[in-house]
């Protein structure tokens, strides 16, 4: 396919064989990525693709363009000392699940906050796969991980509505399962002025899919269909902001759940000088 | 030379980062190093620089470094509790070589400690703090005139080697107004720009440290705390890691005789020495002028650089002198790296203080004054 072909100028061959296990979903998610990318045709010496630490994080070595793989938790952090430095750039923030919400959950926020010009892509598969299938802050009530044995606690966070409350000018949700979908919300994602961030199902059938006894790959990938429903910005809105928590309960929503239009911070702290207000 | 002005440390510092050509800073509030971000947001604006004030001092390091990334010079500034926190980028800053300044006005510790009170304790925390060998450069000022200057050189030295830099003071030096002229215009530090063509941002060609190419001006490349090969790429190669490691630590020590200074006061026919830096000198070269006119042969050995430690000027002098007094405010942390570089060649006397007060002239002077060899 054409498409398919585009997608992979983006590649750095020299990196293959990449790490991730067979069945994971993060490939087809950097793929609707990439397509977004393709589709925009924007100019890859003036992308830049700032990831933390993780599986997902990793994706960042695998494109050829301005690639920084930080660390642990701090990509929003890099990312928006190199948007203020360069607001010429499209800055994408990679991150996961245990990457943006548990140690970088303050960065996160705050880049929410400011609103900075990036998009921001968060792999949420549940559970930290790289280091071998810990419990996340994304990890449903009751569901097994190594370091919960007897199946976990704590309730998970939901980065969506965390990422409204935060400040977040356009939030969605898109599913490894949908990945044409995905890509629409990707270059929604990418077109949007300020922080846009984007939730992404995928799924570890490695790690959360074995010890949770949720099958393999399609497996995994046909339950996120059963468990979501796509829905307009307006019900998502009301759903969210007065719904019950996401996880366990009714179906989660995907799609494009807020969207609001505020100043970019990069443009704002150009225009900002003695005596004036942006 | 401008006019004579008085001027606190701290402003000192944060416009000799901008007349060094710093366009970038990120920061967090914190005692007694605030002054720093308080005058560079009030005066980068006006160069069309960026201030930004950070969620915490983990992410304005942070931020300081992407904007590197971007091609601008960055510097950050804070104090002990900030410090550790900063540790985990500095790690970052030194593994993928992007050059930064960061400022570490002392307070005493251990954590919240003494908030408003100089020491001189993050000697080893500036060296060691963050984990793993790596390079560093430590630059220790002991007037406000020198924390204008070293700050120059933190830019040149971070720039030139690809290398975090720390500017390392106390609140004395940080709050402390004192008159300096400084000149009207300095050399602004250049980014050398990698030539058109294939790139590689960690080759090291004839032994010199590639240059460092912005992104968004037409060189893509990846950028890792793993450790990577000569293009960026993680690798996991023992030869090729060993290389990694045995590049990033020469790079530094190989210019040593460049980076590393140290003063030295009245040392040609000195028979007791004091090794002291920062606001701690100033109280030894007080002794020693005392010393001297009480018949006391004594000398100032005063590193400015830090890390690289000054060996060669302490294991000469240990060579000399009958007895070494080494005075700082912590429990001796140089002390150990005078011991180390004087091999045992001389007796070592330690005048130390940890209690959030300055150390004093007369403390040093009483071990200057006990001549046991006579």
């Amino acid at each position: 396919m054409a498409v398919a072909a585009d997608v992979r100028r983006y590649l750095r061959p020299e990196m293959m064989p990449h790490i991730l296990c067979p069945g994971c979903g993060h490939g087809i998610v950097l793929q609707a990525l990439l397509r977004a990318i393709g589709g925009l045709d924007l100019d890859p010496d003036r992308v830049a693709v700032v990831a933390g630490i993780g599986c997902s994080s990793r994706l960042a070595g695998y494109v050829d363009f301005c690639t920084l793989h930080a660390t642990h938790g701090r990509a929003p952090a890099f990312a928006t000392g190199l948007k203020l430095a360069r607001p010429d750039l499209t800055v994408i923030v990679i991150t996961g699940d245990g990457d943006g919400l548990a140690i970088g959950g303050n960065h996160l926020i705050h880049a929410a906050r400011r609103n900075m010009g990036m998009l921001c892509l968060l792999f949420n598969n549940a559970i930290y796969g790289m280091t071998g299938g810990q419990v996340a802050p994304t990890t449903p009530q009751g569901s097994r991980a190594t370091t919960a044995p007897w199946g976990n606690v704590e309730p998970p966070f939901d980065a969506c509505r965390l990422m409204i409350a935060a400040g977040a000018s356009f939030v969605a949700r898109g599913l490894a399962y949908e990945p044409l979908t995905l890509e629409q919300l990707c270059v929604e994602g990418l077109r949007h002025q300020g922080f846009a961030f984007i939730e992404v199902l995928t799924d570890c059938p490695e790690f959360f899919g074995r010890y949770n006894r949720l099958g393999r790959g399609p497996e995994m990938l046909l339950a996120q269909k059963r468990n979501t429903a796509a829905v307009g910005p307006l019900l998502a809105r009301k759903a969210i902001l007065g719904g019950p928590p996401a996880q366990p309960g009714p179906a989660l929503s995907t799609g494009v759940l807020h969207r609001e239009a505020r100043p970019e911070f990069a443009q704002v702290l150009r225009a900002h000088r003695k005596g004036t207000s942006a | 030379m401008g006019e004579p002005r008085l001027l606190p440390g701290n402003e000192a510092c944060a416009l000799g980062a901008i007349a060094a050509g710093c366009r970038f800073y990120a920061g967090y509030p914190i005692t007694p190093s605030s002054e720093i971000a308080e005058t560079m947001a009030e005066f980068l604006p006006d160069v069309g620089g960026i201030f930004v004030q950070m969620e915490d001092e983990i992410a304005s390091l942070a931020a300081c470094l992407g904007a590197a990334l971007g091609g601008m010079q960055a510097m950050t500034a804070t104090s002990g509790p900030g410090f550790s926190l900063m540790q985990e980028h500095i790690g970052f800053a030194a593994m993928a070589e992007i050059p930064c300044v960061i400022v570490d006005v002392m307070r005493g510790g251990p954590s919240t400690g003494l908030p408003t009170s100089p020491s001189q304790a993050d000697v080893q925390q500036a060296r060691w703090g963050t984990h793993g060998d790596h390079p560093i450069i430590v630059l220790a000022p002991a007037s406000v005139r020198e924390v204008y200057d070293l700050t120059l050189r933190a830019f040149a030295y971070a720039e030139r080697f690809r290398t975090p830099v720390i500017l390392l003071y106390d609140a004395v030096i940080g709050h402390l107004r004192e008159r300096v002229e400084l000149p009207d215009a300095v050399e602004r530090v250049r980014r050398p720009r990698p030539h058109p063509g294939p790139y590689r941002p960690y080759a090291a060609p004839d032994g010199e440290v590639a240059p460092l190419a912005a992104f968004g001006d037409g060189w893509r490349f990846h950028v890792t705390g793993l450790a990577h090969d000569e293009r960026g790429f993680p690798t996991q190669d023992p030869a090729v890691v060993a290389a990694l490691q045995q590049r990033l630590q020469q790079k530094i020590e190989d210019h040593g005789d460049e980076v590393t200074q140290c003063e030295q006061v009245l040392m040609e026919d000195a028979e007791v020495a004091v090794v002291a830096f920062g606001i701690a000198a100033r109280a030894a070269r007080e002794a020693v002028r005392t010393a001297r006119r009480e018949g006391v042969r004594a000398g100032l050995l005063r590193p400015i650089t830090l890390w690289p430690f000054p060996e060669e000027a302490v294991r000469a002098a240990a060579g000399r002198v009958r007895r070494l007094v080494v005075a700082e405010m912590n429990l001796g942390q140089m002390l150990h790296e005078v011991e180390r570089a004087a091999r045992g060649q001389v007796e070592i006397t330690a005048c130390l203080r940890a209690d959030g007060e300055p150390v004093e002239p007369e403390e040093i002077m009483a071990p200057l004054a006990v001549p046991s060899w006579r």
